[in-house]
């Protein structure tokens, strides 16, 4: 069936447009083509479905519209970024905050109209976030950090025009409508696809998006490749450059990179930061890169098991890490350092910040002899299969570092499929590495997961009241308020003394491309944005 | 004829406790995977609370006994799930897939056909000779490596650096279509489209796979000619056969060769199977998006559904298989009984 | 015994492969002997900024990511590849034996029991059975070595029982019965020691298919646990590493893994025609 639908596609596309048996290389035609290679199979076109894996999100990302989106600015080495203190507009024309900051009221522009021309209408945003918050799972999750969590709150005022309600004024909801999951269905041809058994359309728009985003999905091939077309109608942006983008899934990343340095790829999302750097050094492709917003790579400690409850004892793991080295070997360079902070407390708020910490193994040692274990002890130090890549290499460092300090550590690699259970919800694991980073670019929204006790990325079992109380109290408070920076430097300083996760770098997120491509940015989701690319 | 028939009945028949146990290995080899498939689908950031709800819809808060006559009975229905993993069921992801794994097993099993007979046919001539240990070194060496190794050193030189064999990028090369589905075979599909372009395409992506594939299946094919065609060319006939005056070329093709060709068709069907299996890594080195990557992945993500109609779907296989090699030496041979 | 010798000696004169399997199986036993001390730097020792240098004068198969030395963890992997190939072969060896015997020798229900259970393993695709379990049970070089042992399992107890089944009624064995000798003193005096030789056949080639599993477990990432060098896993890494031109990470110890297998196999081929001169004109 879901065959017969592709090759009806395909044979429309071949009448239409030169999608072709065969193009070579060099023809004109694959001027308008982008060649995307990435690691990952999509699993799913609509991201509010069970089970969507996470490189699904791209395909929301392109060929959905939402309400707002983020900026986009250079950063300091000339590539793109997007840009967290922006917000545009998009199928929004303009929106108004209540005298009491507890509703939004959005007009929506009516040159938003769907693929089949229909208008954009506000039953359809607000049966799209309906869906959202009540479909469950992660997008319900993603939709309560700003704050919304029932329909109730989504009001039609008239066809152009929204209304959200939220019980307290919140910094982050308006942001938290940029991010992939409050995306806009057209929901017309959705409940003419739904049944009693699945009022949201769970099944249809699994396999048939139905969205007004700037491109469409001309067939999907699964665990091969995907398509998008350009929608030649779409007005709310400046017009994309590219007509069709090819993303095919190659599972070997020593072939992605060999795509990508024979030309026969444009650009290659994700690149492993060896390839980055070398491929860099090697100029015959671009590299174009960001460290990511809000997310560090950490080495985790778990204060349920002894003696990671005594802080003596994280302290010294805290100077007995080689960093120097795992940002050369793990992170080939493509890493922010995040040690040798020279003060004990944060001189500002900027997240992530160098922590006063360096390799230091006499420190360490002291350290260790205050807490009462000059002899070391044993423990189990646990990574991710998945992200074997960078955590093999950096665990195989900490352990023969920690050895010096008398610390012996026999690692443990655990499988993806395993890796959550163990690492995030049950927290079991003593010590391990974890990599969270937050969607929203503010530092009290990444102390809420990862610091706040039971929370997802907390990860580590700590537990603080004083962090407790000062998330709860900071995480919807705005920025300019003057209370906001005391809160959060007061966080940072209890997470530099007290490291319940120490932080090894801050990540790149990087993407190699031929150097007739620009206009890649690397975003927060860290998909792919198709729209702003061009292709000389 | 209807001896045969009822033969072939308690063959078939043979296969059913087989079947039977590989139902009930699979389903608790995929419970006893690691993991806990709700927590990964219900995705990043995902709290109990969604986990909880995910774990329910997936059905995974029965009990195993439950789960296990649940997934029986879809299966009896011809319901093998649907993969968490791709979104799809897995019946179709298979339907879809196979083709594509038995395209290249063939071809890989063709590949060392074509260079192993022969191989094994000059040794046998001249047992003892140095050329008779050149072939057991060559094919020998075949086996020892490992197949994702030799896959990765041919597409570095032949791809990277040499630029003769296309991008390892699955079976067909990023700006081709697909032929008109009919055998799900790309070479026999574009053959009957009569889209010789294509053929081309698809058979230029298999070259590389294929080779690593067949360098595996070189040691027992070439074997097993060189001591049938031995046992073979010093039996009665062939040396009656060359007493009465017949040429050298007709005995060794005619008389040998074809009384060779009997234990060759058996080998045959097992390095078959054994391919199949080792296409695995193959189809994860060339992209091929065949049955094995799929289960590769599969595992790698505890998707059950998957897992279970992989495995499923491969035991039958190996079942049709050694039936058909069976059916087939009948045929040939009368002499063999299928009750052997 | 002298007659064997005899045999020995004449099929080696015959074979010169033979004769250059067996030094290369003495040489990889000493060096899985005394490769620790043959190494000439620590295996584990990592020293980031030495890392992925060519091979050189000081590191003869260059370093790798981490800066350890190929050459000492070429070396020393030899010890811990062997020992899962033994282990392995000879955990199915004695399980797989004992099975296909008692299955040859007595018949009946014990035969369809375990022959069944031997189709049923046999119908899986080997690799993908072995994966399973692996991932099943979690990835330790015990788990590594309890899936390979179950894979081969049939293949032993088939042989075993073919053998056993055709000498139950042999005349030695009717004169033990007489003498009153018990059926498992039969089994294991008698008919074991005779099905022997057959049996040694596929242990030889089953040790290379061994290190080959081992091998494509670690590719896919289910193979023996870092820092511990291992063939597989060291070639699954380097393999990574060949597009980006530094080939000597994985083709040294590929290449390793390729003479152990190599061996083992031409060492099977040679046994094969010890031990069945029919076999062979």
């Amino acid at each position: 069936m879901q065959r017969r639908n592709f090759l009806k596609t395909a044979v429309l596309g071949a009448a239409t447009l030169p999608f072709l048996r065969y193009l070579p290389a060099e023809a004109a035609s694959r001027a308008g083509t982008l060649v995307v290679v990435v690691g990952n199979n999509i699993n799913s076109l609509d991201l509010h479905r069970k089970g969507t894996n996470r490189p699904s999100y791209q395909v929301t990302v392109n060929i959905y519209d939402r309400l707002v989106r983020f900026g986009v600015k250079t950063t300091a080495d000339g590539s793109l970024a997007y840009d967290s203190t922006k917000i545009e507009p998009e199928v929004a024309e303009s929106w108004q905050w209540s005298a009491d900051r507890k509703s939004i009221t959005f007009k929506l522009n009516p040159k938003a109209k769907f693929w089949d021309g229909s208008p954009v209408t506000a039953q359809d945003v607000k049966w799209s976030f309906d869906r959202a918050v009540s479909l469950g799972g992660f997008p319900a999750v993603q939709m309560k950090a700003g704050s919304m969590t029932k329909p109730e709150q989504f009001v039609v005022i008239d066809d152009m025009t929204f209304r959200i309600d939220i019980p307290a004024p919140s910094k982050l909801t308006l942001p938290d409508l940029a991010v992939p999951i409050p995306f806009i269905i057209n929901s017309k041809v959705a409940k003419a696809n739904a049944s009693k058994d699945d009022p949201w359309a769970t099944e249809y728009l699994h396999k048939n998006p139905a969205g007004s985003g700037a491109y469409k999905i001309a067939r999907w091939d699964p665990g091969q490749q995907f398509v998008y077309q350009l929608n030649e109608d779409w007005a709310l942006g400046p017009k994309p450059g590219i007509k069709r983008v090819i993303v095919r899934e190659v599972p070997s990343a020593s072939t992605r990179r060999a795509l990508t340095e024979r030309g026969d790829a444009d650009l290659y999302m994700g690149i492993p930061a060896k390839d980055s750097k070398e491929l860099a050094a090697k100029g015959k492709v671009s590299i174009s890169g960001a460290p990511i917003d809000n997310c560090l790579h950490v080495l985790a400690l778990n204060l349920k098991y002894k003696p990671f409850d005594n802080m003596k004892v994280r302290q010294a793991i805290a100077f007995a890490l080689p960093y120097k080295e795992i940002v050369q070997a793990a992170a080939y360079g493509r890493g922010e350092p995040m040690y040798g902070g020279k003060q004990a407390t944060p001189a500002d708020i900027t997240w992530p910040q160098p922590f006063p910490y360096d390799t230091d193994l006499a420190k360490a040692k002291a350290l260790l002899a205050e807490a009462g274990m000059a002899d070391g002890f044993e423990t189990t130090l646990s990574y991710n299969l998945g992200l074997a890549e960078w955590q093999e290499p950096t665990a195989l460092l900490i352990q023969e570092s920690l050895g010096k300090i008398g610390i012996k550590v026999t690692l443990d690699k655990i499988p993806g499929a395993n890796w959550r259970t163990a690492s995030l919800v049950e927290k079991r694991l003593p010590m391990h590495m974890e990599n969270f980073g937050g969607w929203l670019n503010y530092p009290d929204y990444y102390f809420f997961w990862a610091y706040k006790y039971g929370h997802l990325f907390n990860s580590s079992n700590y537990k603080n009241p004083e962090v407790e109380a000062l998330v709860d109290s900071t995480l919807h408070m705005e920025t300019t308020d003057p209370q906001y920076a005391e809160n959060v430097k007061r966080m940072i300083a209890i997470a530099f003394e007290e490291v319940p996760r120490i932080p090894l770098y801050q990540p790149y997120l990087d993407a190699a491309m031929q150097k007739d491509v620009s206009g890649y940015a690397s975003w927060f989701h860290r998909q792919l944005d198709v729209r702003g690319i061009q292709k000389a | 004829m209807p001896d045969q028939l009822l033969q072939i009945g308690r063959r078939l028949l043979q296969a059913v406790p087989s079947v039977i146990g590989i139902v009930i290995i699979s389903f608790a080899l995929t419970r006893a995977l690691p993991g806990d498939p709700a927590v990964y689908f219900a995705g990043a950031m995902a709290d109990e609370e969604s986990i909880a709800e995910v774990r329910q819809a997936l059905g995974l808060d029965r009990s195993l006994v439950e789960q296990f006559f649940i997934y029986v009975s879809n299966l009896l229905q011809g319901d093998l799930g649907l993969s968490l993993n791709t979104g799809l069921p897995v019946l179709e992801e298979l339907l879809t897939r196979l083709p594509a794994s038995l395209e290249l097993t063939f071809t890989g099993l063709g590949l060392a056909v074509l260079i192993a007979v022969p191989l094994g046919m000059l040794a046998a001539t001249r047992p003892g000779s140095w050329i008779d240990h050149l072939c057991r070194v060559l094919v020998t060496a075949g086996v020892s490596l490992p197949t994702f190794f030799t896959g990765l050193f041919l597409i570095y030189i032949f791809y990277f650096l040499l630029g003769w064999a296309p991008s390892p990028l699955g079976r067909l090369d990023i700006l081709y279509l697909p032929p008109p589905h009919v055998t799900g075979f790309y070479l026999i599909d574009s053959l009957l489209a009569g889209d010789s372009e294509t053929f081309w395409a698809a058979l230029r992506q298999l070259v590389l796979p294929a080779f690593t594939l067949g360098l595996f299946a070189l040691a027992p094919i070439a074997r097993m000619t060189r001591a049938s065609m031995l046992s073979a060319l010093g039996s009665e006939y062939v040396r009656t056969a060359r007493a009465n005056g017949l040429s050298h070329r007709k005995v060794l093709f005619t008389y040998a060769f074809r009384n060779a060709a009997l234990p060759l068709l058996t080998t045959l069907g097992m390095v078959f199977s054994f391919l199949l299996g080792a296409n695995v890594l193959v189809e994860k080195v060339f992209a091929w998006p065949g049955i094995g990557l799929f289960a590769i992945e599969a595992l790698v993500a505890s998707d059950y559904a998957a897992v279970q109609g992989f495995v499923l779907s491969m035991a039958l296989l190996f079942v049709v298989v050694n039936l058909m090699i069976d059916l087939l030496l009948t045929l040939i041979d009368p002499r063999v009984s299928m009750s052997d | 015994m002298k007659r064997f010798l005899n045999h020995f000696f004449y099929v080696m004169s015959e074979n010169p492969v033979t004769v250059f399997a067996f030094s290369l199986f003495i040489l990889i036993i000493l060096t899985a002997l005394f490769g620790p001390w043959l190494a000439p730097y620590d295996p584990l020792a990592t020293q980031a900024a030495n890392a992925l240098q060519p091979p050189s004068l000081q590191h003869w198969f260059g370093t790798d990511h981490l800066g350890r030395d190929v050459f000492s963890r070429v070396i020393v992997a030899t010890r811990l590849d062997l020992g899962i190939a033994l282990s392995a072969v000879a955990l199915s060896f004695f399980i797989g034996s004992a099975l296909g015997s008692a299955a040859g020798f007595w018949g009946g229900w014990t035969d369809r029991i375990i022959g069944r259970l031997s189709d049923t393993i046999m119908a899986f695709p080997l690799f993908v059975l072995a994966m399973g379990i692996v991932s099943a049970l979690g990835n330790s070089v015990e788990n590594i070595i309890y899936a390979t042992a179950i894979i081969n399992l049939p293949f032993y107890a088939r042989v075993a029982r073919a053998e056993t089944n055709v000498r139950r009624n042999a005349g030695y064995v009717m004169a033990a019965r007489l003498s009153g000798s018990s059926d498992l003193r039969i089994l294991a005096t008698q008919v074991f020691p005779n099905c022997l030789p057959p049996m040694m056949v596929q242990i030889s080639l089953n040790m290379g298919w061994a290190i080959l599993n081992a091998a494509g477990l670690s590719f896919i990432g289910l193979g023996v646990r870092p820092p511990d060098a291992e063939w597989g896993i060291m070639v699954a890494e380097g393999a990574t590493y060949i597009v980006s031109g530094e080939w000597w990470l994985a083709l040294f110890p590929g290449a390793a893994l390729m003479l152990a297998v190599f061996c083992f196999n031409l060492i099977g081929d040679g046994l094969r025609d010890l031990v069945d001169p029919l076999r062979r004109t």
